[in-house]
């Protein structure tokens, strides 16, 4: 009847877990009695689970993408604890069948439940702003997406709780993800929750590839987009290619598993480096989708703060489409040490290392841009500075592991995974963050606390330096990853002990921007932005009120230029005339349940997949289906606001402001 | 499924001197050496840019602060065909270097290539099993667990399979070991000592007591100690084979003196042919 599914799946005897479970359940409790209290189910089912305003769904990316990160900053605490304090014997206080599961929790987490969700909250917050398009090309496919991707992150959550997680590593290498070695339903929840948030991933990628290609407001032709519309396009390009990869190679995976067949197994005609292979097809070009949003970022918060046009527009984007192309073509140096034989390898390596041109390329563009600037420095500029250091220095190191001799050193040590960790948090982190702070007024209508931004900034970078630097050392001391254990006479434990203060000041920086989160909530009256443009911006999204109306643009704006809205102002400074504005009636969506419907069934699908309960299963498939079918027959999608009730909401958001 | 031998890890033989850290700077070995020279070269190559785009950025900031009123301020200049060059030019010629570099380390390196110095090669047959090391030396036919002997100066060649890359900072880099397919690693060693060595990719519980000593001694020393195994009561045979496969952790070194003939080939062998049997073809290997 329930499958695999037993009371023994609660890992009763796990004090941690237990503890984390208890604590978990009492917030969602709370949560739950609050929404109760203030009667508002209403309201969060109106406004917030049936939406398909690009806003609010931008909105809540960002953050399911922020309570991911606690959890996976937990699993970072937890491992740098651990292996601070497992030198010689006792083997610290994990045991390693629960800290294998928290190093790919970790790395699953970061990568796909963290820095995914986060990209595609910024990219819905702000490419349709950027390209003066009222929503999304497919805006009911947008809610789905949203909600495919929280079933993932809930499956992985709910491993903790209700069975075990994958102990594997974050990319799952059989044969040891094969049955014969991991027997438990840990790799299925892993297949499961990638499946389905992959999915998502997909249809947000052709989502926005069709609204950038298709939705532009008139005169914006692609020489004219601002550059992060530019990076968001080439990142969903690529998501486009690399992500049905990951589904067939999960999906062989699955069928080794369920069905008994041999893609990847050792025996029976199987290979596993053919999975290698695979993953990273789609693993490389993975890192730069989340990587070229985030340079995107970064050029419009450079020209921004420096009030300067960007430095060298065409080159910034040849370089972020050489660099499109460049990612599909260098996944073998992820394992020089296969094997492949001289020839192979050097033509990975040299493929590897001529994309650091036009990302050197980027980086003087960006400094050039400030180069002749009037540069000022709030919190983005400072994450802007962290990060040139950062990721120049990040893509040192990651240049000399192409080198395939080289690598043979440095390959699985500690050194790649100092590496991986410079070029993601220096790189997309930084960004990401730098994005929030950017375009939090724009969401929320009143910028985030300055001071308490510049604390957050200072921990991150000085925890980050301290985190790994030694973990760089260690990489040449000869110590490699995932270990749970070590000897004393290794001399490693100074050095994890010093990369653990690091982790915690990091957990200090987080800790900065929650506070400063809340104690912006609390002056939001002080620090309200009326103008809509607090930043003395560029680019479209800062010629509309903040937070903008649902429609957006009352009047769907004509561009003639790069940096369309500075353009305006200057020509406004110039001319001084204020034509009294036509609006026109404007073509909306309307608000569905069903992309929550599909992903809920999704939920029960995967959910008994994992624990082999296949009527329930069934059930979960045939509901989706049906939800579907009903879709496709429903004609009441969407609706117009008339012109004079525009003209209304107009005057009023006026009003508010003045 | 009978055979435990498993998976695709890394073996990293890691061989360092106990005493020294940072073993991949104080290689004991020609390859290590190499491998050594070729980070240290690149890396100073691409300091060339890394550095001027460090210090850029403290300057540029600084210099341009909106409070500076003496700097030039020009909102409009966003392009300058020197400029450009220049930023093109400088990472392609540091990169066109780093190339060549690449492309021949890559091909002096390759660990498949036997080495090319004087002296009697001696062949090692590794297999990585769950979660220990075995050594075959099938000249000498004597086996060993989580233990290894060479002598200096002469040239090691590992022929390995089954399951891990093979990582010895100070003697040269890692390569991996797969079930069902050999793989080749061709090292030497200039200096006496005794190395750790481990597994440098991840394979499952056991995988941090997966580790073994790696002792580098003169060729007498070596001699005297194939004798004191070849003195060893344990025998393995296939049947001694198919009990050590099962998985064990934290396995101390173990002595055999004779060795099934041909178990390298069968372990490779089982993989490709489940049902059984050896092929003709594997005698080629």
């Amino acid at each position: 009847m329930f499958g695999k599914l037993t009371i023994n799946a609660i890992p009763f005897n796990e004090p941690i877990i237990m503890l984390t479970g208890l604590v978990v359940a009492i917030m969602g409790l709370v949560i739950v009695g609050a929404v109760f209290y203030f009667k508002k189910w209403k309201w969060l089912w109106n406004e917030w689970i049936t939406s398909v305003d690009h806003k609010k769904i931008g909105i809540m990316y960002i953050i399911v993408a922020i309570i991911m990160l606690f959890r996976g900053l937990a699993d970072a605490i937890l491992m740098r604890s651990h292996l601070a304090l497992s030198a010689g014997s006792p083997h610290g206080y994990l045991p390693p069948h629960h800290y294998d599961q928290i190093f790919t929790a970790h790395g699953v987490i970061m990568i796909f439940f963290m820095a995914m969700p986060f990209m595609f909250g910024l990219l819905n917050l702000i490419v349709p702003l950027q390209i003066g398009a009222r929503d999304v090309a497919f805006p009911f496919l947008n809610s789905l997406s949203f909600w495919l991707f929280v079933v993932g992150a809930v499956l992985v959550m709910l491993s903790m709780f209700v069975g075990e997680f994958a102990a594997t590593g974050w990319l799952a290498y059989p044969p040891l993800s094969e049955l014969a070695f991991s027997p438990g339903v840990g790799v299925d929840y892993y297949i499961w929750s990638l499946q389905i948030s992959g999915l998502g991933t997909l249809l947000s990628g052709i989502n926005f590839f069709v609204t950038i290609m298709k939705m532009r407001c008139p005169g914006m032709n692609l020489m004219k987009m601002p550059i992060f519309v530019w990076t968001a396009l080439c990142s969903m390009i690529l998501v486009i290619i690399a992500f049905p990869v990951l589904t067939v190679s999960l999906g062989m995976l699955a069928l080794d598993r369920y069905l008994g067949m041999h893609f990847f197994t050792s025996d029976f005609g199987g290979n596993f480096m053919m999975y290698i292979n695979l993953i990273w097809t789609w693993g490389h070009p993975e890192v730069y989708i989340l990587v070229l949003p985030g340079f995107g970022i970064f050029s419009e918060i450079v020209a921004t703060f420096s009030h300067k046009r960007l430095f060298g527009y065409t080159a910034m984007v040849w370089a972020t489409f050489v660099i499109t192309i460049l990612s599909f073509i260098v996944w073998l140096h992820h394992f020089f040490t296969m094997g492949a034989g001289a020839n192979v390898n050097g033509f990975f390596g040299i493929a590897t290392m001529i994309i650091a041109v036009p990302t050197g390329v980027k980086i003087f563009n960006w400094l050039f841009t400030m180069y002749r600037g009037k540069i000022i420095f709030s919190v983005p500029m400072l994450w802007l500075l962290g990060f040139l250091v950062a990721f120049t220095f990040g893509g040192m190191t990651g240049v000399l592991m192409s080198v395939p001799a080289a690598d043979f050193q440095l390959h699985n040590s500690l050194f790649l995974i100092a590496h991986f960790h410079n070029t993601i948090i220096g790189g997309v982190v930084f960004a990401y963050l730098a994005g929030f702070t950017y375009w939090f007024p724009k969401a929320f209508g009143f910028k985030l606390d300055e001071k308490l931004g510049k604390m957050s900034f200072w921990c991150w970078t000085i925890g980050f330096y301290l985190a790994f630097i030694p973990v760089y050392i260690l990489g040449f001391m000869g110590m490699t990853r995932r270990l749970n254990h070590y000897d004393i006479a290794s001399g490693w434990q100074p050095y994890l002990i010093v990369a653990s203060i690091g982790t915690l000041i990091i957990s200090l920086g987080v800790g900065f921007l929650v506070v400063q989160i809340i104690v912006s909530i609390m002056k939001r009256n002080q620090y309200r932005d009326k103008t809509g443009d607090p930043w003395n911006g560029r680019t479209l999204e800062w010629s509309i009120p903040s937070p903008p109306p649902f429609y957006n643009f009352a009047i769907i704006p004509k561009v003639t230029s790069r940096d369309a809205f500075w353009k305006t102002k200057q020509d406004m400074v110039n001319n001084n005339m204020q034509e009294k504005p036509h609006y026109e009636d404007i073509h909306m969506p309307k608000n569905t349940g069903v992309g929550f419907m599909i992903a809920a069934f999704s939920l029960v699908f995967c959910f008994s997949l994992v624990w082999h309960i296949i009527w329930l299963a069934i059930v979960g498939f045939v509901g989706m289906i049906a939800c579907v079918i009903f879709r496709s027959f429903d004609n009441e999608i969407d609706y117009y606001v008339k012109a004079d009730e525009v003209e209304k909401l107009e005057i009023e958001i006026l009003n508010r402001n003045r | 499924m009978t055979n435990k031998l498993k998976f695709f890890i890394s073996i990293g033989l890691v061989l360092f001197l106990s005493g020294c850290k940072l073993v991949i700077f104080d290689p004991k070995g020609s390859i290590a050496a190499d491998e050594k020279d070729i980070i240290i070269i690149s890396t100073l190559l691409m300091l060339i840019v890394v550095i001027p785009v460090i210090i850029m950025t403290f300057l540029f900031a600084w210099r341009y602060r909106a409070s500076n009123k003496k700097a030039t301020y020009m909102p409009e200049w966003a392009h300058s065909v020197k400029i450009e060059m220049v930023v093109w030019t400088i990472p392609l010629i540091i990169i066109t270097i780093l190339a060549i570099i690449t492309w021949k380390s890559s091909h002096k390196l390759d660990p498949y290539k036997p080495l090319n110095v004087s002296g009697e090669p001696i062949t090692i047959e590794v297999i990585a099993l769950d979660w220990k090391w075995l050594f075959i030396y099938p000249d000498e036919n004597i086996a060993v667990i989580n233990y290894m002997q060479i002598p200096e100066n002469r040239p090691i060649n590992f022929k390995i399979t089954a399951d891990a890359p093979i990582w010895i900072p100070q003697l040269g880099g890692q390569i991996y070991a797969m079930p069902g397919m050999q793989s080749k690693l061709h090292l030497i060693a200039h200096e006496k000592g005794s190395y750790d060595g481990f597994s440098a990719s991840f394979s499952g519980p056991g995988f941090s007591g997966m580790k073994f000593i790696a002792k580098v001694s003169s060729e007498k020393d070596f001699l005297n100690w194939v004798h004191l195994v070849g003195q060893s009561q344990d025998q393995l045979n296939i049947l001694e084979y198919n009990k050590l496969a099962k998985p064990s952790e934290n396995n101390i070194p173990q002595y055999y003196s004779d060795v099934e003939n041909n178990l390298f080939k069968t372990v490779i062998a089982k993989y490709m042919m489940p049902v059984g049997g050896i092929n003709k073809n594997m005698e080629k290997m």
